[in-house]
């Protein structure tokens, strides 16, 4: 029976990583390029708990701001989808392509 | 069309699963002789663990390229929702009960239900497609495969310096003891972060200008 280590952990969190790259470079849709970042934040998460398992368990320091990563993402994830519908608003479309003016 | 995209996911997500137990298979291998002494020493778990790590681990994979790969804007949000689920799973099996419960309540239920309002607000039809150009899909192919590449590479041959013992599962009062202790500050930031961007989105968001 092979035992599961930090690396088993590691591995998933890359996985995660690189399709939420591959998300973020492939997507036209700007709610698609939001899930690709959820994705890497998640592969972030895997990563801190992992580590405070299996490095340093007890001393929580991973978990804490495996906490904090939550809050941020939350907060990223309501500004983003409030910029979305302002772009959506302005130019009928959420197609990041269209969005090449910074003037409103 | 839809039956042969289907199978093209399918057979990338078995790959990418077969290519990293093997690749974990040969470093538990490799690795086994060096750290005996420490890495031995108590198998926390037991096979439910492992059949549990592989299930949670071959769902996040499997939703995370189903992410990749789906052109619709919905199918996207209902695959990360499994990939979120199964994130949280992993969560529970690495004994950090209070974020896979945040992770369940937050992720799942708060910010992928504003995710899927997102897209009811700002789609035109729920059919709609942004169709990348082939060069494009190309191009993120051979970078987002490289760095997996490399990053599988360099975990798998890395030596890290873990202690292996069993551990329950975490307090929240040591959570919170330690959130209002040492990252006092941080969490004090974090409440004025949320407080700002509560009134940022409401002003980006409001009706007239």
């Amino acid at each position: 029976m092979e035992h599961i280590g930090l690396t088993h952990y590691l591995v998933v969190a890359a996985v995660l990583f690189c399709c939420g790259i591959f998300t973020m470079t492939t997507k036209r849709n700007a709610i698609g390029i939001l899930i690709g970042v959820e994705l890497v934040l998640n592969s972030t998460g895997i990563n801190l708990v992992a580590f405070d398992r299996y490095m340093g368990p007890g001393r929580l320091d991973g978990q804490v701001v495996a906490i904090f990563l939550i809050v941020l993402a939350a907060a990223e994830t309501a500004l983003a989808v409030g910029i979305c519908i302002n772009v959506y608003k302005n130019l009928s479309t959420v197609d990041v392509d269209a969005a090449s003016q910074l003037r409103g | 069309m839809f039956r042969s995209r289907f199978h093209t996911i399918v057979l990338a997500a078995l790959g990418v699963v077969a290519l990293s137990t093997a690749s974990l298979a040969s470093d538990a291998a490799g690795s086994g002789a060096d750290h005996s002494g420490v890495t031995q020493a108590a198998a926390s778990g037991g096979w439910l663990e492992v059949l549990l790590f592989y299930i949670a681990a071959a769902a996040a994979c499997v939703s995370a390229l189903g992410v990749c790969y789906s052109r619709n804007i919905v199918r996207m949000a209902v695959w990360l929702f499994g990939a979120l689920g199964s994130v949280a799973l992993l969560y529970f099996l690495l004994a950090a009960n209070f974020i896979a419960a945040i992770q369940l309540i937050v992720y799942a239920g708060g910010t992928l239900i504003l995710l899927v309002f997102g897209v009811m607000l700002t789609s035109k039809s729920p059919w709609a497609r942004f169709e990348a150009r082939k060069i494009e899909v190309f191009g993120a192919t051979v970078v987002s495969g490289t760095l997996f590449a490399c990053l599988s590479l360099l975990l798998t041959r890395a030596h890290w310096a873990t202690t292996d013992s069993a551990v329950a599962g975490t307090a929240m009062s040591a959570l919170g003891h330690s959130l209002l202790t040492t990252y006092l500050v941080p969490f004090e930031l974090a409440g004025v972060l949320l407080m700002i961007v509560m009134v940022g989105a409401a002003h980006l968001a409001r009706q007239d200008k």
